[in-house]
């Protein structure tokens, strides 16, 4: 052991946002917690601890607006992420009211889809799949893209730009002039798409989740041209990289547990409890941020009126105050109250179909990989820090089966 | 501090209740077992306590996605106590 | 007899009187704890524990069956059943529980969790005729389920506190004619003042209920077969009604613990902060705990006072405290009690409480407003805040219980989005009380008035 002095928490937050630490951010994370409230040399204010994000998630003195001071655009065409009541409130219930019943019961097709992907790698022999390349990404973004109406065609250009995009929500102080300039080209080009798309189902609509939202009857008059398109490229972004990491993380911990890949094998339903550890273990959405409406008294520390939250939920999944053993995967995990989809009135809206297609995809990679082990252990890792996942996940197998019991 | 059992075995009758002041509306429940869970108006819960019907599979998927971890199940072997006086 | 004490703490013979939600709970968290010896439940009902709060919404409304609010049993429990056999009586020195069949039982430690039962209307004033109903069993809402069925011309029910608005709501969802009266300025006044109860009252208009504030039923009257004709109600008016539902409020099971010894009374019975139930000469019976709606105890948030949290989250977190207290004896460490809280469903509304609202002295609208779906109150006692309602917002009660604990100021400041920039603080209107300012406090240890909506 060391005994250097224990690094500051803006030392610590720095590292987890270095890309040389991207593939394991967890011991920074679990220093973090030896102080759960701290200020940054910033001015802004890092949370870790599992109540204190928790309470911060539930505080009405707690702002959605992030305070950022790049963020110029107009506080009414920001994304639902960054609204609070009661604009959010009434923007939300419209967006779950067209969004959920278009998702229930669509299970057997996901699964469906699922099996789609893997069949196209069937081999009698060894080979090789790319699981973020060839499963991960592809089903979410066929699912959001079938939800939304999107062309099966455009299916692929409407996918890069969701990963393009997805860096825009790293915080922009770890960015580089060239990616910003990158992230406007990107938004340029979905804003002139999802134009064409809106014109399109405006004259000729359907029943798909976009003429839902365009058409529907909604007495506050939220969905505004703009904060339609906002709403769209939020579902777009946020419905699917999330799902792409959540995939590739529940893979992983199934290749670095074969215990539990063996017993996933032989008992679906073990998926149901193992996806709510994998949200715990290795969340895909490791960090969000509030800002502070009122001087906030927590963890014997006051946060100003005024100042900037990190909130650091992937150290709050860590906290040995919740939870027994946090750093072991324990893949039927009791009592999970994770911080993987937020909390309070922004908990992920897309939640259930993150949880059906990560249940669906990981039961099918057990059952249909035959002796699956990862190429890269750790596999390369995109930039980003906040959605984090895995770049490319290549796993060999012995054989890659049929499907023969279809997942429910 | 008391560890939760796990569910009950399948041969037994499955059981659920909710803790409706833990309840804070999420719908996860009602989006995972439509069945069992509603919202009877906007945001008030009620279910079945004691459904039929081969849905304990979309039940304990209810209970895992609970943010709030409100859904407790049965996980009780003995059979339930009856009215017929003295008994184990 | 049996010497006290006889039995270690892990041993022995454990009788729980009560075998409802609370009973139950302890039972599971007593074997949970570690007991190993002989566990007896004893039940006035005849049926498995169930869960009361559908019996008023769900049940009465027609959408779920009695059969189907069969509590879940946590873990096995090994226990002796006695249901269907009240307990009669109860002989301290003599540790033994006395049944309504003749027997007797021993214990070694005793848990009371006999709860409430509902208030009765006078026989003198027609409460002994066909259509009176209260809710509060199994066979009470089946009944009154089947009134209701019949069609009557209009229902009456006889208090607008929780059970009484959400019998009106379902009564009103089916289509029926409702009217409600209400001793008071505003429904749910006792609990959480007329300042809140005065936006209950919209929700009452708003489904076409027919409210009668300030009013009381003077008397219910039937024809000569005995059944329910009329009510005469304060105001002299005279309704035609056929079945009245009467919501006046619970009473303690403590009958059969009379002449014990134990300070027990129609509130309920009082325990220390460990759940010992007390004597009349204010020690603690070392044997003898009590849970649920039938406890009243301290509180650390309020000092000096005696809350009974007849509601669900008591019940539990309760039954947990007991089972702790009594396995691990007198030097147990104290388990935190978390904070009183309960909920109502009503007239499609989603009503949420956290902290002891009925203590308060006044109370600010924090988000939204009275005229809106949603909105939270906050109430504050002398510069404090010590409960919180929130109505269709149950994700933002979190944060009120963090301020609830740390005794933040009230009003609280709280900058919300949705919330006015410096609420107005009001009188929060407690029925009964000075308006504004500090209360008198007698010299007695009064007791808080406990909110019953959802058993």
């Amino acid at each position: 052991m060391t005994t250097s002095t224990a690094p500051s928490a803006t030392e610590l937050f720095a590292r987890v946002l270095r890309h040389e630490h991207r593939a394991d951010p967890y011991p920074h994370y679990t220093r973090m917690l030896d102080h759960p409230v701290s200020r940054l040399d910033d001015g802004s204010w890092l949370v870790s601890g599992y109540q204190e994000i928790r309470q911060l998630l539930h505080d009405p003195r707690s702002s959605a607006d992030r305070l950022d001071p790049q963020n110029t655009t107009p506080k009414a065409a920001r994304s639902l992420l960054l609204q609070d009541p009661p604009f959010h409130d009434q923007l939300r219930r419209v967006v779950t009211q067209e969004f959920i019943p278009r998702i229930m019961g669509m299970r057997d097709h996901l699964g469906e889809l699922v099996a789609r992907l893997l069949d196209a790698h069937i081999s009698a022999g060894p080979g090789e799949l790319d699981i973020v390349a060839d499963l991960a990404y592809p089903l979410p973004v066929t699912v959001i893209c079938e939800l939304l109406g999107v062309p099966a065609e455009d299916e692929p250009l409407f996918g890069s730009l969701a990963r393009r995009l997805t860096r825009g929500l790293d915080p922009v102080d770890t960015q580089t002039e060239e990616e910003l300039r990158e992230l406007d080209r990107a938004r340029g080009e979905l804003v002139q798409y999802l134009e064409g798309l809106i014109a399109r189902r405006r004259s000729d609509p359907g029943d798909d989740l976009l003429s839902g939202l365009m058409f529907h009857q909604d007495p506050d008059d939220v969905l505004d041209p703009v904060q339609l398109r906002v709403t769209l490229g939020l579902l777009l972004i946020a419905g699917h990289e999330t799902t792409v990491n959540l995939i590739a993380n529940g893979t992983l911990a199934l290749l670095r547990h074969p215990d539990v890949l063996a017993r996933l094998r032989t008992d679906p339903d073990l998926a149901t409890p193992l996806v709510e550890e994998v949200l715990r273990h290795d969340p895909p959405v490791q960090m969000s941020g509030r800002s502070a409406l009122a001087d906030i008294d927590i963890a014997s520390t006051t946060i100003p009126q005024g100042s900037r939250i990190r909130l650091m939920l992937a150290a709050g999944n860590r906290d040995a105050i919740r939870f027994d053993d946090p750093g072991r995967f324990v893949p039927d995990r009791r009592d999970n109250a994770h911080l993987g989809f937020g909390g309070g009135i922004h908990y992920c809206v897309g939640a259930t179909l993150a949880r059906a297609e990560a249940q669906i995809a990981l039961t099918a990679i057990a059952r249909r990989l035959q002796e699956p082990r990862l190429v890269d252990d750790p596999p390369p890792y995109r930039e980003n820090a906040i959605l984090r996942g895995p770049e490319r996940l290549p796993v060999a197998f012995a054989r890659l089966g049929p499907d023969h019991t279809p997942a429910r | 501090m008391i560890t939760k059992p796990g569910p009950q075995p399948p041969s037994h009758p499955l059981r659920l209740v909710v803790d409706l002041n833990r309840c804070q509306s999420y719908g996860q429940c009602v989006y995972a077992a439509p069945t069992v869970f509603r919202f009877h108006a906007e945001e008030s819960l009620e279910y079945d306590y004691a459904p039929e019907g081969g849905v304990r599979r979309e039940v304990e998927r209810a209970a895992a996605a609970c943010p709030v971890q409100a859904i407790t199940l049965g996980g009780a072997t003995e059979p339930a106590p009856g009215a017929h006086g003295d008994h184990r | 007899m049996t010497a006290p004490g006889a039995a270690g703490p892990r041993t022995g013979r454990i009788v729980v009187v009560g075998a409802s939600l609370a009973g139950l709970r302890a039972a599971e968290a007593l074997r949970d704890e570690g007991f190993t010896g002989e566990l007896t439940m004893i039940g006035d009902e005849p049926h498995a524990p169930y869960d009361r709060p559908p019996l008023s919404k769900a049940v009465l409304s027609g959408r779920l069956d009695c059969d189907h609010i069969e509590l879940p049993r946590v873990r096995d429990i090994d226990a002796r059943w006695l249901l269907g056999t009240p307990a009669t009586g109860l002989d301290v020195p003599g540790h033994r529980v006395a049944l309504a069949d003749g027997r007797s039982m021993a214990y070694d430690r005793l848990l009371i969790a006999t709860g409430t039962r509902a208030r009765t209307w006078p026989a003198r004033a027609g409460g002994g005729l066909d259509g009176v109903h209260v809710l509060r069993t199994r066979e009470d809402a089946e009944r009154l389920r089947g009134a209701l069925l019949n069609g009557p011309s209009r229902v009456l029910v006889i208090g607008a506190g929780f059970t009484g608005g959400e019998v009106a709501s379902s009564c009103a969802e089916s289509g029926l004619a409702v009217t409600v009266t209400q001793r008071g300025a505003a429904p749910l006044a006792g609990a959480l003042g007329g300042t809140v109860g005065r936006a209950a009252a919209d929700w009452y208009h708003a489904a076409g209920v027919d409210l009668r504030l300030n009013t009381t039923v003077r008397a219910l009257e039937g024809d000569p077969s005995g059944r329910l004709r009329r009510a005469v109600l304060s105001d002299g008016t005279v309704l035609d009604t056929e079945v009245a539902v009467v919501a006046t409020g619970a009473l303690a099971n403590t009958e059969w613990l009379s002449g014990s010894g134990l300070a027990a009374d129609h509130r309920g019975v009082v325990t220390d902060d460990r759940c010992r139930a007390m004597t009349t000469d204010g020690n603690p019976a070392e044997d003898i705990f009590a849970t649920g709606d039938i406890a009243r105890r301290p509180h650390p948030l309020h000092p000096g006072r005696l809350l009974r949290l007849n509601h669900w989250d008591g019940a539990v977190a309760q039954a947990r405290t007991a089972a702790h207290h009594i396995v691990h004896g007198p030097g147990a460490q104290h388990l935190r009690q978390p904070l009183p809280a309960f909920w109502s469903q009503q007239f499609g509304h989603y009503l949420k409480s956290i902290g002891v609202p009925a203590l308060a002295d006044q109370v600010a609208i924090t988000q939204g407003s009275l005229h809106q779906r949603r909105f939270v109150a906050a109430y504050g006692l002398e510069g404090r805040l010590i409960g919180a309602v929130a109505v269709d917002s149950p994700r933002v009660l979190d944060g009120y219980a963090a301020l609830i604990e740390a005794r933040a100021p009230f009003p609280p400041a709280l900058g919300a989005t949705d919330g006015p920039a410096h609420p107005d603080i009001i009188d929060a209107a407690f029925p009964g009380r000075d308006t504004g300012g500090t209360r008198d406090h007698p010299g007695h240890t009064p007791s808080a008035i406990a909110p019953a909506p959802n058993r």
